[in-house]
């Protein structure tokens, strides 16, 4: 019983981080109903970016994560730019008021597939940067653990978690309050109309893709740098991880994503004690295919933030 | 007030809009009648700024609208209320309003406004918290009216305001109209409802094939001429 408990615990710290990599996926498909596949790419291009730095100019770590964040910023806006800015609907389509249907003019597919390439290009570059397989990633861990009553808990971890927590609700909050956030909020919910408002949707397309891809900085910085390495494996463990949560939780949703990382994290938890570190990677893609077949649509948690509905 | 000539809009090779000129007079309601495909809607977003013409004038207030953002013609004072109202079905009701003012910075006078609406449209009122999404068409057609005002126009546009909904409340929208223009407020209104569109019009236009084809006051067409006009599209041998 006790051991479950510290299991469900673990679960629950790695689920968080979880969330904080499906938000910012959440976010861009949310803002266009599109999904950037570059998105882990571009996670792992400014992880060894980061690694680089560390590695050949020593920088100090405050340092290496303003970067990471930095270059995760500047590869969504290059992504923005190069695959989903030309993909918005056409006039005909803002005409009749519709959003643009799905595949209908083939522009779905073609942000899909640019985006795919453009996830090769990223996961290139890194790998040029740093050719070998396991890279030093400058490390935040602590061995310092925290006891509540029988179980146990990292400390470093536990931090983790209350930043994905932190970022998580904080967005949602202004997503709900401000100007902005409504102007974001109106621009994903019915873009014709949003225009017409004064709210310039390019803009707000432009911002959503670098506070989504920043945070996928964000994200990739605080894991690994409890990891202390990152692989070429981490771009590809970004996407499908941060997709796996943000379907759970609803793609498209601020704070259903980091339930739906929590779940995840659980349920991993417990497969890998019961059939090891393969039952952990069935889990996640159990999980995958079982959102996707299963006529639900995500979990929904009390008064959720929804780009879309 | 407005005064448009020779737009043309078109979509792709297709031109919707060949050549179109007529003008709204300020505290008029002016009328735009015409069937479908005639190029009204084209018309609307055109003047709005989500199209770009291909030539063409429209000079509100003798200033050039040609060429300017959509957000730059709200902020110079003209505001549409888009065809099938297009409100935003995941924000509330004050969302949406407060949406509709997103131009303005004077915090408090837009929330006066809000409050204007809410008196104005008190169903909105009942609602205010509520998704518009869930509203029923005519509650979504005063919230679409709402959020244009919240913009403070001085000429409001009006795209089909009446169409889908029961006629009950299309006279409820002719009536708000009429409140409106009683105000003072000019507004350019789009509508294949002519009788109803006639009523409240001081002058119209009539529409085909993207053309012009009739500008007069309610009276010098007889109404049945005009309705199978507007609704057929019929137009005379020469």
């Amino acid at each position: 019983m006790l051991e479950l408990l510290q299991r469900t615990l673990d679960g629950l710290l790695d689920g968080a981080a979880y969330g904080l990599i499906g938000l910012g996926l959440s976010l861009t498909f949310g803002t266009l109903k599109r999904l950037n596949l570059a998105y882990g790419a571009g996670a792992m291009l400014a992880a060894y970016v980061g690694a680089w730095l560390h590695q050949r100019y020593g920088l100090h770590i405050f340092f290496i994560a303003i970067a990471v964040v930095g270059v995760a910023t500047l590869i969504g806006l290059y992504v923005e730019w190069l695959c989903f800015s030309h993909t918005s609907e056409s006039g005909s389509d803002a005409a009749r008021g519709g959003a643009p249907v799905a595949g209908r003019d083939g522009r779905e597919v073609v942000a899909l597939a640019s985006s795919f390439a453009i996830w090769m290009q990223l996961e290139q570059l890194a790998v040029n940067l740093l050719p070998r397989h396991l890279n030093p990633f400058p490390s935040l861990a602590v061995e310092q653990e925290l006891t509540v009553g029988p179980l146990v808990l990292r400390a470093d971890r536990l931090a983790l978690a209350l930043l994905a927590v932190v970022v998580t609700f904080g967005l949602a909050h202004w997503l709900r309050v401000s100007r902005g956030g409504l102007a974001w909020r109106a621009a994903a919910d019915q873009r014709t109309a949003a225009r017409l408002a004064g709210i310039s949707v390019q803009n707000v397309q432009r911002i959503a893709f670098a506070v989504a891809c920043a945070l996928s900085g964000v994200a990739a910085f605080a894991v690994l740098s409890l990891a202390g390495q990152v692989t070429p494996m981490f771009g590809m463990w970004v996407l499908v991880k941060g997709l796996v949560a943000a379907m759970l939780g609803g793609l498209g949703s601020v704070t259903g994503v980091l339930f739906g990382g929590l779940l995840l994290g659980v349920i991993e938890a417990h497969a890998q004690a019961l059939f090891g570190a393969p039952g952990r990677e069935f889990a996640t893609y159990a999980l995958l295919f079982l959102v996707l077949v299963l006529p639900w649509r995500s979990i929904k948690f009390g008064k959720d933030v929804t780009l879309v509905r | 007030m407005l005064e448009i000539k020779d737009l043309a809009t078109a979509y792709g090779k297709i031109e919707a809009l060949k050549g179109v000129s007529l003008s709204a007079k300020a505290g008029e309601v002016t009328c735009l009648l015409g069937p479908n495909g005639a190029g009204k809607t084209t018309l609307m977003m055109t003047l709005s700024g989500i199209l770009r013409p291909q030539r063409g004038s429209v000079k509100f207030e003798s200033e050039e609208l040609v060429g300017l953002s959509p957000a730059e013609i709200v902020s110079r004072g003209l505001a549409l209320v888009p065809e099938n109202r297009l409100v935003f079905p995941a924000l509330t009701v004050q969302e949406n309003l407060m949406a509709g003012a997103f131009r303005r910075r004077d915090r408090a006078a837009i929330r006066d406004d809000v409050d204007r609406m809410l008196t104005r449209f008190p169903q909105l009122r009942d609602r205010i918290g509520q998704l518009a999404g869930t509203l029923s068409g005519g509650e979504q057609q005063m919230l679409a009216v709402a959020r244009a005002l919240m913009s403070r126009p001085r000429l409001l546009l009006m795209d089909e305001p009446s169409v889908g909904l029961a006629p009950l409340v299309v006279a409820e929208i002719f009536s708000i109209i009429r409140q409106l223009h009683a105000e003072g407020v000019s507004i350019f209104l789009v509508e294949q409802n002519a009788h109803m569109a006639l009523q409240v019009a001081q002058h119209f236009y009539l529409m085909e094939q993207g053309r012009v084809s009739f500008s007069g006051t309610p009276g010098e067409l007889a109404e049945d001429d005009v309705i199978q006009r507007a609704y057929l599209g019929q137009r005379r041998a020469a």
